[in-house]
């Protein structure tokens, strides 16, 4: 019961503050309420039972990711930005072709939970068993085991990113 | 136990907002940003399948999904700087150097 409610609050916060990111005037707002919805985000994982994620989520998103944006947005806040338009033409056919495209992937839910062929297929939800290994040490195992190469590469495409970033932030280019 | 199909649900909102957000948007930060929205969206949906099967893969693809996502704000930062710096607008319907 308890983790029902908790799983509402933070599904809820989570949209609402999805929401007010895509409608809000100003980007700062906009970047408080991506913070909500992303720690929201994070109460989610605790709720999966995924606490290494939910650390990773609120370092690496909150603590990295947004910081960089908040300060771009100061880089670049114009005054006069806010006076403008902040929807372009093709608001409505956007704004209807996602709803469709919403209504389209919950009628596939809800098909693939009645048929018997769907979900019903996979294994019902498990119960993590005390297990001896703790979260972080079953992603590290993984990661260090199965995924070294992927593991590998992302750190190039890591430092490709930081190649990139200064490039970009260089005074002529 | 919450079951799956909730956290599927939450992620097909989070996901219609983010997709609402790119579309619609003209600042270019905030369409980043309903880019992140997108990415979160995938990530609840793995961890929410990686519980439902057992085991934590899932866990893992979304930590290269997080990698991914910084590596994706820095540099479309970085461009949004050096564009701005160039014409003075992050309005997306402008960005039209190529336009011919």
């Amino acid at each position: 019961m308890t983790n029902l409610i908790l799983f509402y609050f933070f599904a809820g916060l989570a949209v609402l503050g999805g929401v007010l990111v895509v409608t809000m005037r100003n980007a700062v707002h906009s970047a408080v309420f991506l913070i909500t919805s992303l720690l929201a985000t994070a109460g989610l994982y605790l709720t999966l039972n995924a606490e290494f994620l939910f650390v990773v989520q609120i370092i690496l998103y909150v603590g990295g990711i947004m910081v960089l944006f908040v300060f771009v947005i100061m880089l670049v806040n114009l005054d006069v930005a806010l006076h403008q338009v902040q929807f372009n033409r093709q608001t409505w056919v956007a704004g209807l072709l996602s709803f469709a495209l919403l209504a389209e992937l919950l009628a596939a839910l809800a098909l693939a939970r009645s048929s018997s062929t769907g979900m019903q297929l996979l294994p019902a939800p498990h119960v993590p068993a005390a297990s001896v290994q703790g979260n972080t040490e079953q992603i590290g195992t993984l990661l260090f085991q199965n995924y070294v190469i992927p593991f590998e590469i992302a750190s190039i495409l890591l430092l490709v990113a930081l190649v990139g970033a200064v490039v970009m932030g260089k005074k002529r280019i | 136990m919450i079951p799956t199909s909730h956290y599927v649900v939450v992620s097909l909102l989070l996901f219609t907002t983010g997709v609402i957000g790119v579309l619609t948007r003209r600042n270019v930060i905030i369409i980043l940003m309903s880019i992140e929205l997108i990415l979160n969206a995938v990530n609840i949906n793995l961890v929410a399948f990686s519980r439902l099967v057992g085991s934590v893969e899932g866990q893992a693809f979304a930590i290269f999904i997080i990698t991914d996502a910084a590596a994706e704000a820095a540099v479309g930062l970085g461009i949004i700087i050096a564009f701005f710096r160039n014409r003075e607008t992050v309005l997306a319907d402008e960005m039209d150097i190529l336009k011919w």
